[in-house]
């Protein structure tokens, strides 16, 4: 076969991939712009694709560009944030697509917020009203996402407890008499109530203890398993082996690689080697920090923005290595026998 | 020797979060405990730290007993202890600079004319680079800004360190780059350490054993 039939083979294949995604985000790029002139560089041509019943988790250092990357899928930036590039999400009747980087407010509001995207948040605590009870919360919504009669809204709001294994004896309670696993729950329940098949999950476990984080990542994945995609933002590599698919590693603001889980997790691991480094550093394993500390989003280095912490770093890695093959870097690891 | 002998601590004495919690650390030891979120174990941490006096039980720090403090702990005691919370945010007072947090403890004692001297020290010691240290908590991230509050927790040279939940909201390898500080610490000075937490992985991998809380008294909502 020739190079260029090559080319031409591996084209077909994603292109037949971004034909079923739920998801197909192509060099998505977001920068803030600072006052004095200064650019922050958030997300740096972002390139997935996230298929129906896949969940995709996107790993990271916190400040490494996750959440902004979440954001913009929802259309969620301070007005300061300069986007480029295009995040299709497949219309449920498979006719046209939306390309979430482009829709106006009045789409994204009326059609892609609750709808088509359900957000499942860092801090349920926070993005719950706090002076109204749970039912009150998925009633409203009920009422809001699909305008299900006042009777029928009962009913819609207990089905979407139970979707999320929220115990409806709880159900007339408020934020404030939950515990935090519950409360999570409860975010779950309004996240999937206008049925998205999108599901993003940003840090949905932070600050849960491990039962609390095994329970509410089994759950998000039973939620995959039910045909929906889900996005998991999270820095829990434990979390992310438990249930992903697939692994993005992003390094300040960039993916660097994208492997499935079973390589990234298993004897193989990853080939970048800063995600060999995140794994090294886990207690079970070598317990050994990566030296030294990402660089500031608004002062990224002309060619790798790991060369300077990476003990593979040659004179190559002052070229910023292009994303291919899902994969970018100059000095890749060979699989690990 | 930091000891919890039969303690009852909590926040209303018809209801205390814990009653009759023992533990001991000697010199130089380092003990994990371990529960689930909820258990009374950020209590115990406090307790421990001199910050949250208990209504019930003795703790003996270095052989003196200081159960029954009234505002606030004797300072030649509080000294004694570092502390480092869960919540950098929440923990760093936002008008300072990191390396004024760093030796913030130095002034409050009247010890001012070290900081400069203690400064060049705590600051590589946890990792912060000289162009991180003037600035602000919301100039940093929660890793940066997580290694300035151990920074002030070592600043007076305490024998002995309390971590509540210090890794629970950073990644991996910020995680192994705090604990390696910390342990580095100890080496030097023999201090002892207390870290709570509820990850069973870690606290196993970092401390000499681990206690499990088992009886917690306020129980956990729902299934």
């Amino acid at each position: 076969m020739t190079a260029e039939n090559v080319l031409r083979a591996l084209d077909a294949v994603s292109a037949g991939r971004a034909e079923d995604a739920v998801l197909s985000v192509r060099d998505l790029s977001v920068r803030f712009r600072l006052r004095g002139g200064r650019t922050v560089e958030a997300v740096s041509d972002a390139d997935f694709d996230l298929g129906a019943g896949e969940c995709l988790a996107l790993v990271g250092e916190s400040g490494c560009g996750k959440s902004v990357l979440a954001s913009a899928l929802l259309g969620l930036l301070p007005g300061n944030a300069e986007t480029s590039g295009t995040a299709l999400l497949a219309d449920p009747d498979g006719a046209a697509q939306t390309d979430l980087i482009a829709a106006d407010e009045k789409t994204l509001a009326r059609t892609v917020r609750g709808r088509r995207v359900g957000l499942v948040p860092q801090s349920p605590a926070a993005h719950l009203t706090p002076v109204r009870t749970v039912r009150s919360q998925l009633e409203e919504t009920v009422r809001a996402l699909t305008g299900t009669s006042r009777r029928a809204r009962r009913k819609a709001a207990e089905d979407a407890a139970e979707r999320a294994a929220f115990p409806a004896g709880h159900l007339d309670r408020y934020p404030h008499e939950l515990s935090g696993g519950l409360a999570q729950r409860a975010a779950t329940a309004l996240a999937l109530i206008g049925d998205a098949r999108l599901l993003l999950a940003d840090e949905p476990t932070t600050g849960l203890d491990r039962d609390l984080v095994d329970r509410t990542v089994d759950e998000l994945r039973r939620h995959a398993d039910d045909g929906r995609a889900l996005l998991l933002i999270t820095h829990d590599l434990a979390a992310a082996a438990r249930i992903a698919d697939r692994v993005a590693v992003m390094y300040a603001g960039r993916i660097v690689e994208i492997a499935p889980a079973h390589r990234f997790f298993g004897p193989a691991g990853p080939r970048h080697p800063y995600a060999r480094g995140l794994l090294d550093a886990l207690p079970d394993r070598a317990f050994t920090p990566i030296p030294g500390m990402p660089p500031e989003l608004s002062a990224l280095p002309e060619g790798c923005a790991f060369a300077p912490r990476c003990p593979l770093a040659t004179e190559l890695c002052s070229n910023r290595p292009e994303f291919t093959a899902n994969l970018a870097c100059h000095h890749p690891e060979h699989p690990r026998a | 020797m930091l000891e919890l002998d039969t303690v009852t601590a909590g926040y209303d004495r018809r209801a205390p979060v814990f009653r009759g919690a023992s533990l001991t650390v000697a010199p130089g030891e380092s003990v994990g405990l371990l529960g689930p979120s909820g258990c009374g174990k950020s209590t115990l941490a406090r307790v421990a730290a001199l910050l949250h006096r208990p209504d019930a039980g003795r703790f003996v720090l270095d052989g003196t007993e200081v159960t029954a403090w009234r505002h606030r702990a004797p300072r030649e005691l509080r000294t004694a202890v570092g502390v480092v919370f869960q919540q950098p945010r929440t923990a760093a007072d936002p008008r300072l600079t990191l390396a004024d947090l760093l030796v913030e403890p130095l002034r409050a004692t009247g010890r001012r004319a070290e900081a400069a001297a203690r400064l060049a020290e705590l600051a590589p010691a946890v990792g912060l680079t000289p162009d991180l240290l003037g600035r602000r908590a919301h100039e940093v991230s929660d890793g940066q800004l997580q290694r300035a509050c151990l920074g002030r927790a070592l600043a007076l040279r305490p024998r002995w360190l309390i971590c509540d939940e210090m890794t629970a909201m950073l990644d991996a390898s910020t995680t192994a780059a705090l604990v390696a500080a910390v342990e580095t610490y100890r080496e030097e000075t023999g201090a002892g350490l207390l870290a709570v937490g509820h990850d069973r992985v870690l606290l196993r991998r970092w401390c000499d054993r681990t206690v499990e809380w088992k009886d917690c008294l306020p129980a956990e909502e729902g299934p």
